[in-house]
Protein backbone atom coordinates (compact mmCIF):
# COMPACT_ATOMS: atom_id res chain seq x y z
CA UNK A 1 0.00 0.00 0.00
CA UNK A 2 2.68 2.48 1.04
CA UNK A 3 4.72 1.40 -1.99
CA UNK A 4 1.88 2.50 -4.22
CA UNK A 5 1.64 5.84 -2.48
CA UNK A 6 5.33 6.58 -2.92
CA UNK A 7 5.06 5.53 -6.54
CA UNK A 8 2.29 8.05 -7.08
CA UNK A 9 4.23 10.84 -5.37
CA UNK A 10 7.36 10.11 -7.41
CA UNK A 11 5.36 10.05 -10.63
CA UNK A 12 3.63 13.34 -9.84
CA UNK A 13 7.00 14.88 -8.94
CA UNK A 14 8.48 13.81 -12.26
CA UNK A 15 5.59 15.31 -14.17
CA UNK A 16 6.04 18.60 -12.30
CA UNK A 17 9.74 18.67 -13.17
CA UNK A 18 9.13 17.91 -16.85
CA UNK A 19 6.35 20.47 -17.15
CA UNK A 20 8.37 23.18 -15.44
CA UNK A 21 11.35 22.55 -17.75
CA UNK A 22 9.04 22.77 -20.75
CA UNK A 23 7.51 25.96 -19.37
CA UNK A 24 10.94 27.45 -18.82
CA UNK A 25 12.00 26.51 -22.37
CA UNK A 26 8.79 27.95 -23.77
CA UNK A 27 9.09 31.27 -22.01
CA UNK A 28 12.74 31.68 -22.95
CA UNK A 29 11.62 31.49 -26.56
CA UNK A 30 13.09 28.10 -27.34
CA UNK A 31 10.00 27.00 -29.22
CA UNK A 32 9.86 29.99 -31.52
CA UNK A 33 10.62 27.56 -34.33
CA UNK A 34 7.53 25.51 -33.58
CA UNK A 35 5.34 28.56 -33.44
CA UNK A 36 6.71 29.75 -36.77
CA UNK A 37 6.62 26.36 -38.53
CA UNK A 38 3.79 24.24 -37.09
CA UNK A 39 3.41 22.39 -40.37
CA UNK A 40 7.02 21.25 -40.44
CA UNK A 41 6.72 19.89 -36.95
CA UNK A 42 3.51 18.08 -37.74
CA UNK A 43 5.01 16.56 -40.88
CA UNK A 44 8.15 15.39 -39.11
CA UNK A 45 6.17 13.99 -36.16
CA UNK A 46 4.05 12.05 -38.63
CA UNK A 47 7.18 10.70 -40.28
CA UNK A 48 8.61 9.76 -36.90
CA UNK A 49 5.44 7.94 -35.91
CA UNK A 50 5.47 6.09 -39.21
CA UNK A 51 9.05 4.90 -38.59
CA UNK A 52 8.27 3.78 -35.06
CA UNK A 53 4.88 2.32 -35.93
CA UNK A 54 6.00 0.25 -38.88
CA UNK A 55 9.16 -1.02 -37.23
CA UNK A 56 7.32 -1.87 -34.01
CA UNK A 57 4.55 -3.64 -35.89
CA UNK A 58 7.13 -5.66 -37.81
CA UNK A 59 9.04 -6.44 -34.62
CA UNK A 60 5.86 -7.63 -32.88
CA UNK A 61 4.89 -9.67 -35.92
CA UNK A 62 8.26 -11.43 -35.96
CA UNK A 63 9.35 -11.58 -32.32
CA UNK A 64 6.14 -12.97 -30.78
CA UNK A 65 5.68 -15.86 -33.23
CA UNK A 66 9.40 -16.57 -33.01
CA UNK A 67 9.25 -16.52 -29.22
CA UNK A 68 6.28 -18.89 -29.26
CA UNK A 69 8.01 -21.18 -31.72
CA UNK A 70 11.15 -21.59 -29.64
CA UNK A 71 9.16 -22.43 -26.51
CA UNK A 72 7.50 -25.39 -28.31
CA UNK A 73 9.11 -28.66 -27.24
CA UNK A 74 10.18 -29.45 -30.81
CA UNK A 75 12.21 -26.27 -31.19
CA UNK A 76 13.38 -25.88 -27.63
CA UNK A 77 16.96 -26.64 -28.67
CA UNK A 78 17.03 -23.63 -30.95
CA UNK A 79 16.22 -21.05 -28.33
CA UNK A 80 19.80 -20.16 -27.44
CA UNK A 81 20.66 -19.47 -31.09
CA UNK A 82 17.66 -17.21 -31.57
CA UNK A 83 18.11 -15.38 -28.28
CA UNK A 84 21.80 -14.78 -28.95
CA UNK A 85 21.00 -13.44 -32.38
CA UNK A 86 18.46 -11.03 -30.90
CA UNK A 87 20.96 -10.13 -28.19
CA UNK A 88 23.32 -8.92 -30.87
CA UNK A 89 20.54 -6.72 -32.24
CA UNK A 90 20.34 -5.06 -28.86
CA UNK A 91 24.02 -4.91 -27.95
CA UNK A 92 25.39 -3.39 -31.12
CA UNK A 93 24.88 0.39 -30.89
CA UNK A 94 21.94 1.62 -32.94
CA UNK A 95 24.20 3.95 -34.86
CA UNK A 96 26.46 1.08 -35.88
CA UNK A 97 23.47 -0.91 -37.09
CA UNK A 98 22.36 2.06 -39.14
CA UNK A 99 25.79 2.31 -40.70
CA UNK A 100 25.99 -1.42 -41.40
CA UNK A 101 22.53 -1.63 -42.86
CA UNK A 102 23.05 1.51 -44.90
CA UNK A 103 26.06 0.03 -46.64
CA UNK A 104 23.78 -2.70 -47.91
CA UNK A 105 20.37 -1.09 -48.40
CA UNK A 106 21.54 2.43 -49.22
CA UNK A 107 19.94 5.58 -47.85
CA UNK A 108 16.23 6.04 -47.11
CA UNK A 109 13.48 5.27 -44.67
CA UNK A 110 13.39 1.55 -45.52
CA UNK A 111 16.91 1.27 -44.15
CA UNK A 112 15.87 3.14 -41.02
CA UNK A 113 12.90 0.84 -40.51
CA UNK A 114 15.07 -2.24 -40.91
CA UNK A 115 17.54 -0.98 -38.33
CA UNK A 116 14.80 -0.01 -35.88
CA UNK A 117 13.10 -3.36 -36.36
CA UNK A 118 16.34 -5.24 -35.67
CA UNK A 119 16.98 -3.11 -32.63
CA UNK A 120 13.58 -3.72 -31.05
CA UNK A 121 13.36 -7.49 -31.53
CA UNK A 122 15.09 -8.50 -28.32
CA UNK A 123 12.85 -7.01 -25.61
CA UNK A 124 9.76 -8.52 -27.19
CA UNK A 125 11.38 -11.84 -27.96
CA UNK A 126 12.95 -12.24 -24.55
CA UNK A 127 9.78 -11.30 -22.73
CA UNK A 128 7.68 -13.63 -24.86
CA UNK A 129 9.99 -16.55 -24.08
CA UNK A 130 10.26 -15.67 -20.39
CA UNK A 131 6.52 -15.10 -20.09
CA UNK A 132 5.64 -18.47 -21.57
CA UNK A 133 8.35 -20.37 -19.71
CA UNK A 134 7.32 -18.85 -16.39
CA UNK A 135 3.72 -19.99 -16.60
CA UNK A 136 3.17 -22.14 -13.49
CA UNK A 137 3.84 -25.74 -14.60
CA UNK A 138 1.10 -26.96 -12.25
CA UNK A 139 -1.65 -25.29 -14.22
CA UNK A 140 -0.24 -26.85 -17.38
CA UNK A 141 -0.27 -30.22 -15.63
CA UNK A 142 -3.86 -29.65 -14.49
CA UNK A 143 -4.87 -28.66 -18.02
CA UNK A 144 -3.26 -31.76 -19.50
CA UNK A 145 -4.81 -34.02 -16.88
CA UNK A 146 -8.24 -32.56 -17.60
CA UNK A 147 -7.91 -33.47 -21.25
CA UNK A 148 -6.95 -30.20 -22.93
CA UNK A 149 -5.35 -30.58 -26.35
CA UNK A 150 -1.94 -28.94 -26.79
CA UNK A 151 -3.63 -26.21 -28.83
CA UNK A 152 -6.05 -25.51 -25.99
CA UNK A 153 -3.22 -25.50 -23.49
CA UNK A 154 -1.43 -22.89 -25.57
CA UNK A 155 -4.36 -20.56 -26.30
CA UNK A 156 -6.23 -20.90 -23.01
CA UNK A 157 -3.35 -21.24 -20.55
CA UNK A 158 0.11 -20.39 -21.83
CA UNK A 159 -0.64 -17.33 -23.95
CA UNK A 160 -3.10 -15.54 -21.62
CA UNK A 161 -0.83 -16.10 -18.64
CA UNK A 162 2.20 -14.78 -20.55
CA UNK A 163 0.45 -11.68 -21.90
CA UNK A 164 1.57 -9.42 -19.08
CA UNK A 165 5.24 -10.10 -19.80
CA UNK A 166 4.75 -9.87 -23.56
CA UNK A 167 3.04 -6.49 -23.25
CA UNK A 168 5.87 -5.24 -21.03
CA UNK A 169 8.33 -6.22 -23.77
CA UNK A 170 6.34 -4.34 -26.39
CA UNK A 171 6.20 -1.24 -24.23
CA UNK A 172 9.93 -1.29 -23.63
CA UNK A 173 10.81 -1.72 -27.25
CA UNK A 174 8.40 0.96 -28.51
CA UNK A 175 9.73 3.51 -26.05
CA UNK A 176 13.33 2.72 -26.98
CA UNK A 177 12.34 2.93 -30.62
CA UNK A 178 10.95 6.44 -30.32
CA UNK A 179 14.33 7.58 -29.05
CA UNK A 180 16.40 5.61 -31.53
CA UNK A 181 14.11 6.80 -34.32
CA UNK A 182 15.69 10.24 -34.03
CA UNK A 183 18.85 8.74 -35.58
CA UNK A 184 16.95 7.86 -38.75
CA UNK A 185 17.57 11.36 -40.05
CA UNK A 186 21.26 10.54 -40.41
CA UNK A 187 20.54 8.09 -43.22
CA UNK A 188 17.79 10.10 -44.83
CA UNK A 189 14.98 8.43 -42.95
CA UNK A 190 13.39 11.69 -41.82
CA UNK A 191 11.58 12.04 -38.52
CA UNK A 192 12.08 14.43 -35.62
CA UNK A 193 15.82 13.79 -35.72
CA UNK A 194 15.76 16.29 -38.57
CA UNK A 195 15.16 19.17 -36.14
CA UNK A 196 17.50 17.84 -33.48
CA UNK A 197 20.51 17.40 -35.76
CA UNK A 198 19.81 20.63 -37.64
CA UNK A 199 19.67 22.42 -34.31
CA UNK A 200 22.94 20.87 -33.23
CA UNK A 201 24.80 21.78 -36.39
CA UNK A 202 23.44 25.35 -36.31
CA UNK A 203 24.16 25.77 -32.58
CA UNK A 204 20.48 26.65 -32.28
CA UNK A 205 19.01 25.36 -29.02
CA UNK A 206 15.53 26.38 -30.09
CA UNK A 207 15.43 24.20 -33.18
CA UNK A 208 17.09 21.34 -31.33
CA UNK A 209 14.59 21.45 -28.47
CA UNK A 210 11.65 21.71 -30.82
CA UNK A 211 12.74 18.29 -32.07
CA UNK A 212 13.82 16.80 -28.76
CA UNK A 213 10.76 17.75 -26.72
CA UNK A 214 8.24 16.14 -29.08
CA UNK A 215 10.36 12.96 -29.02
CA UNK A 216 10.12 12.89 -25.23
CA UNK A 217 6.40 13.61 -25.25
CA UNK A 218 5.86 10.95 -27.90
CA UNK A 219 7.69 8.36 -25.83
CA UNK A 220 5.71 9.18 -22.69
CA UNK A 221 2.41 9.29 -24.57
CA UNK A 222 2.96 5.94 -26.30
CA UNK A 223 3.97 4.33 -23.01
CA UNK A 224 0.80 5.57 -21.34
CA UNK A 225 -1.36 4.42 -24.25
CA UNK A 226 0.24 0.99 -24.30
CA UNK A 227 -0.27 0.84 -20.53
CA UNK A 228 -4.00 1.40 -21.09
CA UNK A 229 -4.03 -1.23 -23.82
CA UNK A 230 -2.31 -3.63 -21.44
CA UNK A 231 -5.11 -3.15 -18.87
CA UNK A 232 -7.61 -4.12 -21.57
CA UNK A 233 -5.97 -7.21 -23.02
CA UNK A 234 -4.28 -8.80 -19.99
CA UNK A 235 -6.80 -11.06 -18.15
CA UNK A 236 -8.09 -9.36 -15.01
CA UNK A 237 -7.26 -12.30 -12.80
CA UNK A 238 -3.57 -11.80 -13.58
CA UNK A 239 -3.42 -8.04 -13.13
CA UNK A 240 -4.56 -8.37 -9.56
CA UNK A 241 -2.10 -11.13 -8.78
CA UNK A 242 0.75 -8.98 -9.99
CA UNK A 243 -0.40 -5.95 -8.06
CA UNK A 244 -0.74 -7.98 -4.90
CA UNK A 245 2.72 -9.52 -5.27
CA UNK B 1 -13.85 -50.22 -11.28
CA UNK B 2 -10.16 -49.74 -11.84
CA UNK B 3 -7.89 -52.70 -12.39
CA UNK B 4 -4.10 -52.73 -12.31
CA UNK B 5 -2.44 -55.74 -13.93
CA UNK B 6 1.32 -56.23 -13.76
CA UNK B 7 1.75 -52.48 -14.05
CA UNK B 8 5.40 -51.49 -14.38
CA UNK B 9 7.15 -48.21 -15.08
CA UNK B 10 10.83 -48.13 -15.89
CA UNK B 11 12.69 -44.88 -16.47
CA UNK B 12 15.76 -45.18 -18.65
CA UNK B 13 18.50 -42.58 -18.73
CA UNK B 14 21.63 -43.66 -20.54
CA UNK B 15 22.55 -47.12 -19.29
CA UNK B 16 20.71 -46.66 -16.01
CA UNK B 17 17.32 -48.18 -15.46
CA UNK B 18 15.16 -47.06 -12.59
CA UNK B 19 12.04 -49.02 -11.77
CA UNK B 20 9.58 -46.50 -10.40
CA UNK B 21 6.60 -48.83 -10.33
CA UNK B 22 7.23 -52.55 -10.04
CA UNK B 23 4.65 -55.11 -11.17
CA UNK B 24 1.58 -53.81 -9.39
CA UNK B 25 -1.60 -55.92 -9.21
CA UNK B 26 -4.83 -54.92 -7.51
CA UNK B 27 -8.24 -53.54 -8.22
CA UNK B 28 -10.52 -50.88 -6.81
CA UNK B 29 -14.27 -51.50 -6.64
CA UNK B 30 -16.76 -48.94 -7.97
CA UNK B 31 -17.61 -46.27 -5.41
CA UNK B 32 -14.53 -46.98 -3.31
CA UNK B 33 -11.86 -44.58 -2.15
CA UNK B 34 -8.45 -46.21 -2.43
CA UNK B 35 -5.65 -44.25 -0.76
CA UNK B 36 -2.12 -44.70 -2.12
CA UNK B 37 0.16 -44.31 0.85
CA UNK B 38 3.91 -44.29 1.14
CA UNK B 39 7.04 -42.17 1.56
CA UNK B 40 8.26 -39.80 -1.17
CA UNK B 41 9.60 -41.61 -4.20
CA UNK B 42 7.66 -44.79 -3.50
CA UNK B 43 5.90 -44.58 -6.86
CA UNK B 44 2.41 -43.67 -5.63
CA UNK B 45 2.12 -40.47 -7.66
CA UNK B 46 3.66 -42.15 -10.71
CA UNK B 47 1.07 -44.90 -10.50
CA UNK B 48 -1.73 -42.34 -10.18
CA UNK B 49 -0.52 -40.34 -13.18
CA UNK B 50 -0.34 -43.48 -15.25
CA UNK B 51 -4.12 -43.89 -14.93
CA UNK B 52 -4.86 -40.81 -17.05
CA UNK B 53 -1.75 -41.43 -19.11
CA UNK B 54 0.15 -38.33 -17.99
CA UNK B 55 2.93 -40.88 -17.61
CA UNK B 56 3.06 -43.68 -20.20
CA UNK B 57 2.99 -47.23 -18.93
CA UNK B 58 6.06 -49.40 -19.62
CA UNK B 59 4.39 -52.78 -19.35
CA UNK B 60 1.20 -54.29 -17.94
CA UNK B 61 -2.24 -52.79 -18.27
CA UNK B 62 -4.66 -50.52 -16.47
CA UNK B 63 -8.39 -50.90 -17.03
CA UNK B 64 -10.86 -48.18 -16.14
CA UNK B 65 -14.54 -49.15 -16.25
CA UNK B 66 -13.59 -52.32 -18.07
CA UNK B 67 -11.64 -50.61 -20.84
CA UNK B 68 -7.89 -50.72 -21.32
CA UNK B 69 -6.72 -47.11 -21.09
CA UNK B 70 -4.16 -47.58 -23.84
CA UNK B 71 -6.89 -48.48 -26.31
CA UNK B 72 -8.80 -45.25 -25.59
CA UNK B 73 -8.32 -41.83 -27.14
CA UNK B 74 -6.03 -40.01 -24.71
CA UNK B 75 -8.02 -36.75 -24.72
CA UNK B 76 -11.36 -38.52 -24.24
CA UNK B 77 -9.88 -40.66 -21.47
CA UNK B 78 -8.64 -37.62 -19.55
CA UNK B 79 -11.93 -35.77 -19.93
CA UNK B 80 -13.74 -38.76 -18.45
CA UNK B 81 -11.54 -38.78 -15.33
CA UNK B 82 -11.61 -36.06 -12.67
CA UNK B 83 -8.17 -34.76 -11.75
CA UNK B 84 -7.26 -32.80 -8.62
CA UNK B 85 -3.70 -31.77 -7.70
CA UNK B 86 -2.10 -30.52 -4.54
CA UNK B 87 -1.94 -26.80 -5.28
CA UNK B 88 -5.39 -26.90 -6.87
CA UNK B 89 -3.99 -25.86 -10.29
CA UNK B 90 -6.78 -23.33 -10.85
CA UNK B 91 -6.28 -21.22 -13.95
CA UNK B 92 -5.49 -17.68 -12.74
CA UNK B 93 -6.66 -16.06 -15.99
CA UNK B 94 -10.17 -17.48 -15.69
CA UNK B 95 -13.06 -16.66 -13.35
CA UNK B 96 -14.25 -19.28 -10.87
CA UNK B 97 -17.20 -20.12 -13.11
CA UNK B 98 -14.97 -20.55 -16.16
CA UNK B 99 -12.56 -22.68 -14.15
CA UNK B 100 -15.32 -25.04 -13.08
CA UNK B 101 -16.72 -25.24 -16.60
CA UNK B 102 -13.45 -26.09 -18.35
CA UNK B 103 -14.29 -29.74 -19.00
CA UNK B 104 -18.04 -29.27 -19.70
CA UNK B 105 -17.11 -26.57 -22.22
CA UNK B 106 -14.68 -28.90 -23.98
CA UNK B 107 -17.40 -31.55 -24.03
CA UNK B 108 -19.71 -29.08 -25.76
CA UNK B 109 -22.40 -28.59 -23.10
CA UNK B 110 -24.86 -25.75 -23.72
CA UNK B 111 -24.76 -22.56 -21.65
CA UNK B 112 -27.78 -23.38 -19.49
CA UNK B 113 -26.55 -26.80 -18.55
CA UNK B 114 -23.15 -25.37 -17.57
CA UNK B 115 -24.74 -22.62 -15.50
CA UNK B 116 -26.93 -25.10 -13.61
CA UNK B 117 -24.02 -27.44 -13.04
CA UNK B 118 -21.92 -24.57 -11.72
CA UNK B 119 -24.59 -23.57 -9.18
CA UNK B 120 -25.16 -27.16 -8.17
CA UNK B 121 -21.46 -27.79 -7.54
CA UNK B 122 -20.93 -24.55 -5.65
CA UNK B 123 -23.84 -25.34 -3.34
CA UNK B 124 -22.45 -28.80 -2.79
CA UNK B 125 -19.13 -27.23 -1.77
CA UNK B 126 -20.90 -24.82 0.57
CA UNK B 127 -19.99 -21.73 -1.45
CA UNK B 128 -22.41 -19.09 -2.71
CA UNK B 129 -22.65 -19.43 -6.52
CA UNK B 130 -23.52 -15.78 -7.15
CA UNK B 131 -20.83 -14.39 -4.92
CA UNK B 132 -17.97 -16.27 -6.58
CA UNK B 133 -19.12 -16.42 -10.20
CA UNK B 134 -17.11 -13.49 -11.52
CA UNK B 135 -14.25 -13.68 -9.06
CA UNK B 136 -10.73 -14.88 -9.78
CA UNK B 137 -8.73 -17.60 -7.99
CA UNK B 138 -6.34 -15.13 -6.29
CA UNK B 139 -9.32 -13.61 -4.45
CA UNK B 140 -10.05 -16.90 -2.65
CA UNK B 141 -8.49 -18.46 0.44
CA UNK B 142 -6.48 -21.67 0.15
CA UNK B 143 -9.36 -23.79 1.44
CA UNK B 144 -11.85 -22.18 -0.95
CA UNK B 145 -9.45 -22.65 -3.87
CA UNK B 146 -9.08 -26.35 -3.07
CA UNK B 147 -12.87 -26.72 -2.92
CA UNK B 148 -13.11 -25.14 -6.37
CA UNK B 149 -10.39 -27.53 -7.54
CA UNK B 150 -12.50 -30.48 -6.40
CA UNK B 151 -15.69 -28.96 -7.86
CA UNK B 152 -13.89 -28.50 -11.17
CA UNK B 153 -12.88 -32.16 -11.23
CA UNK B 154 -16.48 -33.17 -10.51
CA UNK B 155 -17.95 -30.84 -13.14
CA UNK B 156 -18.60 -33.32 -15.92
CA UNK B 157 -19.62 -35.99 -13.40
CA UNK B 158 -16.79 -38.43 -14.17
CA UNK B 159 -17.17 -41.90 -12.65
CA UNK B 160 -13.48 -41.94 -11.67
CA UNK B 161 -11.44 -39.33 -9.84
CA UNK B 162 -7.68 -39.03 -9.36
CA UNK B 163 -6.59 -36.91 -6.42
CA UNK B 164 -2.92 -36.13 -5.82
CA UNK B 165 -2.57 -34.97 -2.20
CA UNK B 166 -5.46 -32.54 -2.60
CA UNK B 167 -5.38 -31.43 1.04
CA UNK B 168 -1.59 -31.55 1.45
CA UNK B 169 -0.98 -27.81 1.34
CA UNK B 170 -3.71 -26.79 3.80
CA UNK B 171 -3.40 -26.06 7.49
CA UNK B 172 -4.62 -28.83 9.84
CA UNK B 173 -7.93 -27.20 10.80
CA UNK B 174 -9.00 -26.47 7.22
CA UNK B 175 -7.69 -29.85 6.09
CA UNK B 176 -9.83 -31.65 8.67
CA UNK B 177 -12.90 -29.67 7.64
CA UNK B 178 -12.35 -30.36 3.94
CA UNK B 179 -11.79 -34.06 4.61
CA UNK B 180 -15.16 -34.23 6.37
CA UNK B 181 -16.89 -32.39 3.55
CA UNK B 182 -15.21 -34.61 1.03
CA UNK B 183 -16.52 -37.71 2.82
CA UNK B 184 -20.03 -36.22 2.96
CA UNK B 185 -19.95 -35.48 -0.78
CA UNK B 186 -18.54 -38.89 -1.59
CA UNK B 187 -21.45 -40.50 0.27
CA UNK B 188 -23.80 -39.02 -2.31
CA UNK B 189 -21.56 -39.19 -5.36
CA UNK B 190 -20.15 -42.69 -4.97
CA UNK B 191 -17.19 -42.04 -7.24
CA UNK B 192 -14.35 -44.46 -7.68
CA UNK B 193 -11.44 -42.48 -6.28
CA UNK B 194 -7.69 -42.97 -6.26
CA UNK B 195 -6.21 -40.71 -3.63
CA UNK B 196 -2.50 -40.14 -3.07
CA UNK B 197 -1.41 -39.26 0.44
CA UNK B 198 1.67 -39.49 2.64
CA UNK B 199 -0.34 -39.04 5.81
CA UNK B 200 -1.40 -42.25 7.56
CA UNK B 201 -4.13 -40.49 9.54
CA UNK B 202 -5.65 -39.09 6.36
CA UNK B 203 -5.50 -42.53 4.74
CA UNK B 204 -7.29 -44.17 7.69
CA UNK B 205 -9.92 -41.47 7.76
CA UNK B 206 -10.73 -41.35 4.06
CA UNK B 207 -9.83 -44.73 2.62
CA UNK B 208 -12.14 -47.65 2.07
CA UNK B 209 -8.93 -49.34 1.07
CA UNK B 210 -5.36 -48.32 1.75
CA UNK B 211 -2.51 -49.38 -0.53
CA UNK B 212 0.95 -48.97 0.94
CA UNK B 213 3.91 -48.64 -1.42
CA UNK B 214 7.65 -48.68 -1.01
CA UNK B 215 10.30 -48.33 -3.73
CA UNK B 216 7.75 -49.02 -6.44
CA UNK B 217 6.35 -52.17 -4.86
CA UNK B 218 2.92 -52.70 -3.36
CA UNK B 219 3.60 -53.67 0.26
CA UNK B 220 0.05 -54.24 1.43
CA UNK B 221 -3.48 -53.40 0.42
CA UNK B 222 -6.51 -53.72 2.63
CA UNK B 223 -9.06 -51.88 4.69
CA UNK B 224 -7.63 -49.42 7.20
CA UNK B 225 -8.47 -51.90 9.97
CA UNK B 226 -6.61 -54.74 8.27
CA UNK B 227 -3.57 -52.54 7.76
CA UNK B 228 -3.55 -51.38 11.37
CA UNK B 229 -4.40 -54.64 13.09
CA UNK B 230 -2.40 -56.91 10.85
CA UNK B 231 0.53 -55.21 9.15
CA UNK B 232 2.03 -57.64 6.67
CA UNK B 233 5.72 -56.80 7.05
CA UNK B 234 8.20 -54.62 8.89
CA UNK B 235 7.92 -51.77 6.43
CA UNK B 236 4.17 -51.45 6.89
CA UNK B 237 4.52 -51.84 10.66
CA UNK B 238 7.07 -49.01 10.75
CA UNK B 239 5.13 -46.84 8.39
CA UNK B 240 1.84 -46.99 10.25
CA UNK B 241 3.72 -46.35 13.49
CA UNK B 242 3.98 -47.88 16.97
CA UNK B 243 0.74 -46.22 17.96
CA UNK B 244 -1.22 -48.18 15.41
CA UNK B 245 -3.42 -49.66 18.13
CA UNK B 246 -4.40 -46.14 19.13
CA UNK B 247 -5.05 -45.26 15.51
CA UNK B 248 -7.32 -48.28 15.22
CA UNK B 249 -9.42 -46.87 18.03
CA UNK B 250 -10.53 -44.06 15.74
CA UNK B 251 -11.96 -46.62 13.34
CA UNK B 252 -14.21 -48.28 15.88
CA UNK B 253 -17.25 -47.00 17.72
CA UNK B 254 -18.34 -47.55 21.31
CA UNK B 255 -21.15 -49.60 19.79
CA UNK B 256 -18.64 -52.05 18.33
CA UNK B 257 -17.14 -52.78 21.73
CA UNK B 258 -20.59 -53.12 23.28
CA UNK B 259 -21.53 -55.90 20.91
CA UNK B 260 -18.79 -58.12 22.31
CA UNK B 261 -18.90 -57.17 25.92
CA UNK B 262 -21.64 -58.92 27.90
CA UNK B 263 -20.39 -57.78 31.25
CA UNK B 264 -20.78 -54.27 29.99
CA UNK B 265 -24.52 -54.68 29.43
CA UNK B 266 -25.24 -56.19 32.79
CA UNK B 267 -23.51 -53.50 34.77
CA UNK B 268 -25.15 -51.07 37.12
CA UNK B 269 -27.78 -49.67 34.86
CA UNK B 270 -30.39 -48.94 37.45
CA UNK B 271 -28.41 -46.72 39.72
CA UNK B 272 -28.43 -42.97 39.31
CA UNK B 273 -25.54 -41.76 37.15
CA UNK B 274 -23.70 -38.55 37.99
CA UNK B 275 -20.46 -39.02 36.05
CA UNK B 276 -19.56 -38.44 32.41
CA UNK B 277 -21.61 -39.79 29.52
CA UNK B 278 -20.60 -40.72 25.97
CA UNK B 279 -22.63 -41.39 22.84
CA UNK B 280 -22.71 -44.95 21.55
CA UNK B 281 -21.71 -43.56 18.13
CA UNK B 282 -18.54 -41.89 19.40
CA UNK B 283 -15.23 -43.46 18.36
CA UNK B 284 -13.23 -45.50 20.83
CA UNK B 285 -10.30 -43.12 20.96
CA UNK B 286 -12.52 -40.38 22.36
CA UNK B 287 -14.07 -42.90 24.74
CA UNK B 288 -10.67 -43.99 26.04
CA UNK B 289 -9.60 -40.40 26.43
CA UNK B 290 -12.72 -39.65 28.49
CA UNK B 291 -12.24 -42.77 30.57
CA UNK B 292 -8.68 -41.80 31.43
CA UNK B 293 -9.94 -38.52 32.81
CA UNK B 294 -13.02 -39.95 34.54
CA UNK B 295 -12.57 -39.82 38.34
CA UNK B 296 -14.05 -43.27 39.05
CA UNK B 297 -12.75 -44.93 35.88
CA UNK B 298 -16.20 -45.43 34.39
CA UNK B 299 -18.36 -43.59 31.89
CA UNK B 300 -21.98 -44.07 30.98
CA UNK B 301 -22.90 -44.93 27.41
CA UNK B 302 -26.06 -43.35 26.01
CA UNK B 303 -27.84 -43.74 22.68
CA UNK B 304 -29.10 -41.01 20.37
CA UNK B 305 -32.13 -40.39 22.57
CA UNK B 306 -29.99 -40.07 25.67
CA UNK B 307 -31.18 -43.45 26.97
CA UNK B 308 -28.59 -45.08 29.21
CA UNK B 309 -27.25 -48.29 27.74
CA UNK B 310 -24.51 -49.30 30.11
CA UNK B 311 -21.22 -48.43 31.72
CA UNK B 312 -17.83 -48.57 30.08
CA UNK B 313 -14.52 -49.01 31.89
CA UNK B 314 -10.90 -49.38 30.82
CA UNK B 315 -10.89 -53.16 31.22
CA UNK B 316 -13.52 -53.40 28.48
CA UNK B 317 -10.74 -52.44 26.11
CA UNK B 318 -9.21 -55.89 26.69
CA UNK B 319 -11.68 -57.09 24.10
CA UNK B 320 -10.49 -54.51 21.66
CA UNK B 321 -8.00 -56.75 19.87
CA UNK B 322 -10.81 -59.18 19.07
CA UNK B 323 -12.96 -56.48 17.55
CA UNK B 324 -12.92 -56.32 13.77
CA UNK B 325 -15.44 -54.43 11.67
CA UNK B 326 -15.94 -57.57 9.58
CA UNK B 327 -16.84 -59.74 12.61
CA UNK B 328 -19.07 -57.06 14.02
CA UNK B 329 -21.16 -56.88 10.89
CA UNK B 330 -21.75 -60.64 11.25
CA UNK B 331 -22.77 -60.32 14.91
CA UNK B 332 -25.10 -57.48 14.02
Amino acid sequence: MSGKKTEKIVKAGLYVVVISILGWAYFSGAFQFIIDNPKDLLYLTGQHLKLVGISAALAIATAIPLGILITRPKFKKLDWIVLNFANIGQTVPSLAILALVMSYFGLGWQTAIFALWFNSLLPILRNTVAGIENVNPQIIDAGKGMGMTSKQIFFKLELPNALYAIMAGIRTSVVINVGTGALAFLIGGGGLGDLIFTGISLYDTGIMLSGAVPVILLAVLLDVLLGKLEKIIVPRGLQRTLEAA
Amino acid sequence: MIEFQNVTKIYESGDKKVTAVNNINFHVEPGEICVFLGPSGCGKTTLLRMVNRLIPITSGSIEVEGKNINSMDIIKLRRSIGYVIQHNGLFPNMTIEDNINVVPKMLGWDQNRMKNRYSELMEMMGLDPGQFQKRYPYELSGGQQQRIGIARALAADPPVMLMDEPFGALDPVIRDRLQNEFLRIQKEMKKTILFVSHDIDEAIKLGDKVAIFDTGKLMQIGTPDEILSNPKNDFVRDFVGDDRALKRLTLLKVRDLMVLSDRFRKSRLNSEWHGQVISVNENLKTALSQLLSAPNGEICVVDDHNKKLGVLCVSDFNLFTEVHPKDISIVR
